[in-house]
């Protein structure tokens, strides 16, 4: 107990600042939401993440961002378990025939307004499985996609600012 | 005004011919089920309502005395009112008239398959000897009605004689009420014997008299008897079995009423006929009405069947009637008579209230079953829709006996709470750790009764319907909700102004004690012990729904957002949402089942029947968790095979000679002369 | 009269905009101990701004109850605020009920909220509801016990008077049975406002949920006054807590001064107890469903201790 509470006083934060870089692919698509709803998302968002049939690559990166190292709570972001309870459905993967209906279910269960971020090559243009019998195409064929962030995967510092652009929202 | 000029006697006559018509009425019209049910019926309500008038002057004070020398031996038929009495007439009325109206429209479906004539009567019969039970004042009136009185409620329990299961419930209800009856037998005629007389006002005053050995005999015996009547643990095994086999309005009257005619004898015997006794006469009996509290409510968290759980809860309710009249005993026997009274009025006030709440809800019930034609929470569910007005009153029941504020059943189990924490005025450690317990039990208790009847009302009546029986339900007829309406307005009245009925228990109480209770009320407030606790219940009450609509108004100011759009449940993305996707009876109560594991003892069976072809597809899945009754192989079975097994070496003496017989005659015959001599 | 009435008033508006402020403040000592930076103090009231905007998206399946919880849930909230002495004993409506009445009213507020899961028809919400209730069942009896304990000592089960007797006779906290009494009641705390070690309060795996389960559903409007609710709870819990077993600094009359000296002490004892809160959160993890009754059972016998050393030592 006693060497518990000791590593839990003396744990330094580890969180790094996140810096804007120039080389990093976002593409800003659509604009679902107006001005308000951004200025409020901006101050927090609750995300549900969706994986679409991706290999879970994008999901390694997108699990970093609860890290201490990238934090995104720190920027008002907080990951939920319900789309009910979500304002930002973060999509990965090239969207699979058995996908395709949950990925549009949840979106109406999303409550207005609402924005989505797609992650990683496969969200763009199915990436490495374009053309495979299972895969129906990307996620802009389903959901109106606000933002996407391009790599394969991305790094977790790109998914972040492609939330944040999608929020018109610079750290 | 009408009671002033009317009499009292006057009141009981005219009660007495109502229930006389109704009873004779219905069987004339035998030949019209309906005539004969709105004669039957009718006549009914019009006694009860003639007996709540009754009850409420007897509790304002007016008294009553009624002798037929010749009608019975050994002292005749005596009736008489005390405020006791009254109450407990108050009690039944309360019961009877809305049980009454409802059976009207109940009681429609039985046209044709059961005889109405034949209901009416026994209907008409049992209330008036529920009436007239607390009126009895010596020992063989008594007896002859308690006896009417569970012959009657025998006969509507196997009204549905034509299913087994209602058969065999009626059965055991006449054998446990039977012996129940032996029992009340021994102990008047030991008391009487004792004392030299039958009549009863004459007992609290020879009870003195008295030696402690016979004294307690005496009080075990009518405390096994009227303890069985009223269903606590461990004689309350034909509770559970009786009560759903029932019609639901003889349900609603059985577990309302009939069984706080136990309460009434268990008050009588520890107040009035013995006087005060030991320590461990109350001792025990708030041990056991901890007991029945706990496990009453235990065994109705299992249950599948919606009429058996209400069954199971009235055990419940029934043990914290018993704490507080525990409590009050050890109050008495250790000299604080105020708080004897506070804990006195706590438990008559509980018994009224669940009179009002069990009627309610097993009315709720009947109704469900009236429209689906199951009792099996497993088939129910998404009632609120078909059924929207019985699904209120449900809600409000479930909200009163979970005890839940602005109800009646939170006053009575707070004055329950006081009384039991001012024990720490005694000095007496066992004592006061035994009140310790109790108060733990009663927390329990509580705890588990609302979660109990958030389980029976949202499986039933929540979600989407189970069966194609509960989707195809629709609303009961009028007269079947205005009986609930009646219920549910008296549950919110005796919640948000209890002193209007505290004022009459308390002389109620002061009458049988002679001691004022330890409180002070007024009409807003409800104040223990000056000031060890007070409650406001009106304010309460005012403020919920003050709140209640200043929120929707701050949201409008704040101007959030008010769009409302519907979509299907949440079912991460799954294409199908039917009703099998909806969690089950038998699983929310599975948290309790492990818990309590060592009381259920369940016995899990599960069968898994695979393809034939391969084990790694499964074509059925069988699962079976039912609780074993533990009490009944425990404790009834081995009684009934020692019983058998006595009996099986007394046929023995069956030799089937008539010499035989012959000389058994002629040693009875001198061993009574040597007796006599 | 209108000096309570704006005490009372005070009293309400400090519950309803200081609880999301406490759940913001654990939330940011639970980051800092895991190494991050975290959201700021005054997240919570960010979040609850963008869901009052938001619409609101309720189920085919549910009825009129699954509207009306959150309203219930904030009421019992709000006449609860009015009842416990926040900052003073002598508010002007604290006569309407004493503990017991307080206990019963928060168990009216999860009765609703249990009906809710299982409106939706959903077997998370099912799931959420059996397990609330059966851990609010098993925590009644360590509650009322731990308050027999203290009501005990200071003769009286109303709130104001148990916290007069203490502040003005501070010896009779000086024993073993009002440490007891607390313990047991910080575990209840802990689980009747689903707080680890009984229930995770930030977790995405919907079997080990057990609050957060029933409120799958909600959304928009709805869920922010869910949200809020829970915060109030939570607000009261830890005021109860704090000005039952430690009064000091609490007014016992309504002078500008002490209500001022009253409102400094609550907050530094509330910073105190939800950093407590925040560590134990960080050091613990959450105990398998089945033993929370183990947990729940053991706090009921410390309470029962608290009691009976109130007997025997006097």
């Amino acid at each position: 107990m006693a060497l518990l509470l000791r590593y839990l006083l003396k744990t330094p934060v580890f969180t790094e600042t996140l810096h804007r870089d120039d080389d990093l692919e976002i593409e800003i698509i659509t604009r679902q939401i107006d001005t308000r709803a951004r200025e409020r998302f901006g101050r927090s968002l609750h995300i549900r993440e969706v994986d679409a049939g991706s290999c879970n690559g994008c999901e390694l990166e997108i699990s970093a961002l609860n890290s201490p190292y990238y934090d995104l709570e720190r920027f008002g972001m907080h990951f939920v378990a319900s789309p009910r309870h979500a304002d930002c459905l973060l999509v990965t993967g090239p969207v699979t025939r058995n996908m395709a209906d949950p990925l549009k279910r949840t979106y109406n269960a999303t409550p207005a307004p609402k924005i989505v971020v797609a992650v990683g090559d496969c969200a763009h243009d199915c990436g490495v499985f374009a053309g495979g019998y299972g895969v129906v195409g990307p996620v802009s064929a389903i959901l109106p996609v606000d933002a996407l962030v391009h790599g394969c995967p991305p790094e977790p510092r790109a998914i972040l600012l492609g939330i944040l652009a999608a929020l018109e929202k610079h750290p | 005004m009408i009671i002033d000029s009317v009499g009292m006697l006057d009141l009981l006559l005219v009660t007495l011919a109502s229930f006389g018509i109704g009873a004779l009425g219905a069987l004339i019209m035998a030949r019209s089920p309906k005539l004969a049910s709105i004669v039957g019926h009718g006549g009914a309500l019009l006694g009860a309502i003639a007996a709540l008038m009754l009850g409420l002057a007897g509790l304002a004070g007016g008294s009553l005395q009624l002798e037929f020398a010749d009608l019975l031996p050994i002292g005749g038929a005596v009736f008489g009112m005390d405020r006791l009495s009254a109450f407990f007439v108050m009690v039944t009325a309360v019961g009877a008239i809305p049980a009454a109206l409802y059976a009207i429209g109940y009681t429609r479906e039985y046209a044709g398959k059961h005889s109405l004539a034949g209901m009416g009567l026994a209907f008409n019969v049992f209330i008036a000897a529920m009436i007239l039970v607390p009126l009895a004042c010596n020992v063989l009136t008594f007896l002859a009605l308690w006896e009417v009185m569970s012959l009657a409620s025998y006969f509507l329990v196997i009204t549905e004689h034509e299913r087994e299961e209602t058969l065999q419930a009626g059965w055991i209800y006449f054998v446990m009420t039977h012996a129940g009856f032996a029992a009340l037998f021994l102990g008047f005629l030991l008391l009487a014997h004792a004392t030299g007389t039958a009549s009863f006002s004459e007992w609290s005053a020879a009870a003195a008299k008295l030696d402690p050995s016979s004294r307690n005999l005496i009080f075990v015996l009518l405390a096994l008897g009227f303890g069985s009547k009223a269903g606590a643990i461990p004689l309350h095994v034909w509770l559970p079995r009786a009560h759903p086999a029932a019609p639901s309005h003889i349900s609603a009257l059985m577990s309302g009423v009939m069984i706080k005619l136990g309460i009434y004898g268990l008050v009588r015997v520890a107040f009035d006929w013995l006087g005060v006794g030991p320590i461990w006469w109350g001792g025990t009996m708030l041990v056991v009405g901890a007991v029945s509290g706990v496990l009453g409510v235990l065994y109705a968290l299992v249950d599948g069947d919606l009429k058996r759980l209400l069954a199971y809860s009235s055990v419940e309710n029934i043990g914290i009637i018993m704490l507080g009249i525990g409590a009050a005993m050890l109050f008495q026997a250790t000299q604080l008579p105020g708080l004897a009274a506070l804990a006195l009025v706590a438990a008559f006030y509980h018994t009224l209230n669940h009179a009002v709440f069990k009627s309610l809800l097993f009315m709720a019930a009947g109704a469900v079953l009236h429209a689906t034609h199951t009792r099996n929470l497993e088939e129910l569910g998404g009632l609120i829709r078909r059924l929207p007005q019985t699904a209120i009153f449900f809600l409000v029941g479930s909200l009163a006996i979970a005890a839940l504020p602005p109800f009646n059943g939170f006053i009575s189990e707070w004055l329950t709470f006081q009384s039991l924490l001012l024990s720490f005025q005694i000095s007496a450690h066992t004592v006061n750790l035994l009140f310790a317990l109790g108060v733990a039990a009663l927390a329990l208790t509580s705890g588990l009764a609302a979660a109990c009847f958030v389980r029976s009302f949202g499986i039933t009546f929540l979600a989407l319907p189970r069966s194609e029986r509960a989707e195809r339900a629709r609303e009961v007829d009028w007269t079947m909700r205005a009986a609930m309406l009646v219920l549910a307005l008296a549950c919110v009245g005796l919640g948000v102004a209890p002193s209007v009925i505290l004022a009459p228990l308390e002389a109620a109480v002061f009458a049988l004690t002679g001691a004022h209770a330890d409180m002070q009320f007024s009409l807003t407030a409800v104040v223990a012990n000056d000031g060890f606790g007070w409650v406001a219940p009106l304010w309460i009450a005012l403020g919920l729904v003050g709140f209640l609509l200043i929120i929707p108004l701050g949201l409008r100011v704040i101007g959030a957002n008010h769009r409302r759009r519907y979509y299907e449940t949440w079912g991460c993305g799954r294409a199908l949402q039917t009703a099998r996707f909806e969690y089950t009876a038998a699983a929310f109560a599975n948290p309790f089942k492990r818990v309590f594991g060592l009381l259920y003892r369940p016995a899990k069976k599960l069968d898994v029947e695979f393809h034939p072809e391969s084990r790694y597809f499964v074509r059925a899945i069988a699962y079976d968790n039912q609780g074993r009754l533990v009490f009944e192989e425990a404790l009834y079975r081995p009684l009934l095979r020692l019983i058998e097994a006595l009996a099986r070496q007394a046929r023995l003496l069956q030799s089937g000679s008539v010499h035989g017989y012959l000389v058994y005659i002629l040693i009875a015959l001198v061993a009574l002369l040597i007796l006599a001599v | 009269m209108l000096i309570e009435i704006t005490i009372e008033i005070l009293q309400l508006l400090i519950v309803m905009i200081g609880s999301p402020l406490l759940v913001g403040i654990i939330r940011k000592a639970k980051a800092r101990l895991q190494g991050r930076r975290g959201a700021g103090i005054f997240q919570p009231y960010v979040d609850l701004r963008k869901l009052f905007s938001k619409e609101v998206v309720v189920s085919e399946n549910t009825s009129w109850i699954f509207r009306f919880t959150p309203y219930l849930l904030v009421t019992t909230m709000l006449l609860s605020a009015v009842i416990v002495p926040v900052l003073t004993t002598r508010a002007a409506l604290s006569f309407m009920g004493n503990i017991i009445a307080l206990m019963y009213l928060f168990l009216l507020g999860t009765f609703f909220l249990a009906l809710a899961g299982l409106d939706a028809g959903s077997a998370f919400g099912g799931m959420g509801s059996s397990r609330e209730v059966a851990i609010a069942a098993l925590a009644e009896p360590t509650v009322l016990i731990a308050i027999f304990g203290i009501a005990l000592r200071a003769g009286t089960t109303s709130l104001d008077g148990i916290i007069t007797r203490f502040a003005v006779e501070p010896l009779l906290m000086l024993n073993a049975g009002h440490l007891l009494a607390f313990i047991a009641f910080f575990v209840v705390a802990l689980a009747e406002n689903g707080r680890l070690p009984v229930d995770n309060p930030a977790t995405h795996l919907e079997l080990t949920m057990i609050h957060e389960a029933m409120i799958l559903e909600y959304s928009g409007r709805l869920l922010a006054l869910v949200e809020w609710a829970a915060a109030m709870k939570l607000f009261l819990f830890l005021t109860l807590l704090s000005n039952l077993f430690f009064p000091w600094g609490i007014a016992l009359a309504n002078t500008p001064s002490t209500l001022f000296i009253a409102g400094l002490a609550l907050a530094v004892k509330l910073l105190v107890f939800a950093v407590a809160i925040a560590f134990v959160e960080t050091s613990v993890a959450k105990l398998r469903l089945f033993r929370v009754p183990e947990l729940l059972a053991g706090s009921f016998t410390i309470a029962l201790l608290a009691v009976v050393t109130a007997f025997f030592i006097k």
